[in-house]
């Protein structure tokens, strides 16, 4: 052999290829699906109302000079119940919250609004997930900060805890 | 006891798992054209349920999965090129809803490993063909 550095390579491709299965075992691996709309302007939508003594919303509804949170939940998802109580804690801290109900029943909303309090100035019913869909949100719960001019300004997916509640007040409170 | 089991059976069906919305009319109903049908399904084998997310939007029984087989047979009979949605769905979900990832940046690295390698390949077994000669 006149080139035995050529020897090398074989075990040079084995180590990368065994480098890279270590490092996919070390870096924990991020199975949420982002929404690629964040710094978009809202998609054009106009929901019905999710249960009686609410009104429905639509997307200019969002859109009147005041930064808000967009809540996607339901009635059947047992997180949106774990996090009612931080929904109510924003709202005392003056942030103005609206909702998207998911696949929901009018009577099923007003069951979880009477048992967990309505923090939501409006509620739309996304019966068929189709705006949930447009918006780019892949479950329940996930937590909209929006823009004054209906830009999508930051997506929170999951329930929101108590670690998350000035965190999303200073970002609401900074689209001002 | 066949009764018995037949009651245990109907007890597991998760009737309540995942709310009570309508399946939108076109998730499962295939469009009246055939040729429209053909370019909407052969998309939605090719994009991913964003709810179970190693199956394909076609393969998955997941709402989600209804509700993006629904807009692709929509934005299909509307005209739109199969292209144009899976960008539309790209725009909304990132690159990660598409099982086709696109000839630029890593995706470029993708689609020329293989012939990288096919290269190197013939560049090595070069030497021994020729002393064997």
């Amino acid at each position: 052999m006149n080139r035995p550095w050529l020897l090398w390579i074989p075990l040079a491709v084995v180590a990368f290829i065994g480098g890279l299965a270590i490092y996919g075992l070390a870096v924990p691996k991020d199975e949420q699906v982002h929404s690629a709309m964040i710094g978009q302007k809202l998609p054009a939508f106009s929901l019905p109302a999710a249960t009686a003594g609410v009104e429905g919303l639509a997307s200019g509804d969002m859109i009147d000079g005041k930064p808000r949170l967009l809540n996607i939940f339901a009635s059947w998802c047992i997180p949106c119940k774990a996090e009612a109580p931080y929904l109510e804690a924003l709202k005392k801290a003056g942030v103005e919250i609206d909702a998207i109900a998911i696949r929901d029943r009018p009577e099923d909303v007003a069951a979880f609004l009477s048992e967990f309090g309505n923090p939501f100035r409006r509620i739309g019913s996304d019966s068929e997930m189709a705006v949930q869909l447009k918006l780019g949100s892949s479950g329940v719960p996930e937590t909209y900060v929006i823009g004054g001019d209906g830009t999508i300004l930051y997506q929170h997916i999951g329930d929101i805890r108590a670690e998350h509640v000035p965190m999303l007040i200073e970002k609401v409170n900074a689209a001002k | 006891m066949r009764q018995l089991a037949l009651i245990f059976l109907m007890l597991a069906t998760p009737v309540f798992a995942q709310g009570s919305g309508p399946t939108p009319a076109l998730a499962n109903r295939q469009l009246p054209d055939p040729a429209q049908e053909a370019a909407a399904t052969k998309l939605m084998h090719s994009l991913r349920c964003i709810q179970c997310q190693g199956q394909s939007i076609a393969d998955s029984d997941a709402h989600m999965a209804g509700t993006m087989r629904a807009e692709v047979r929509k934005q299909i009979a509307a005209g739109q090129k199969p292209e144009a949605i899976r960008g539309w769905m790209i725009a909304r979900y990132g690159k990660w809803v598409s099982f086709e990832p696109d000839m630029k940046g890593a995706g470029l690295l993708l689609w020329l490993t293989p012939l990288l390698v096919l290269i190197a390949g013939i560049w090595l077994a070069r030497g021994l063909f020729r002393r064997g000669a």
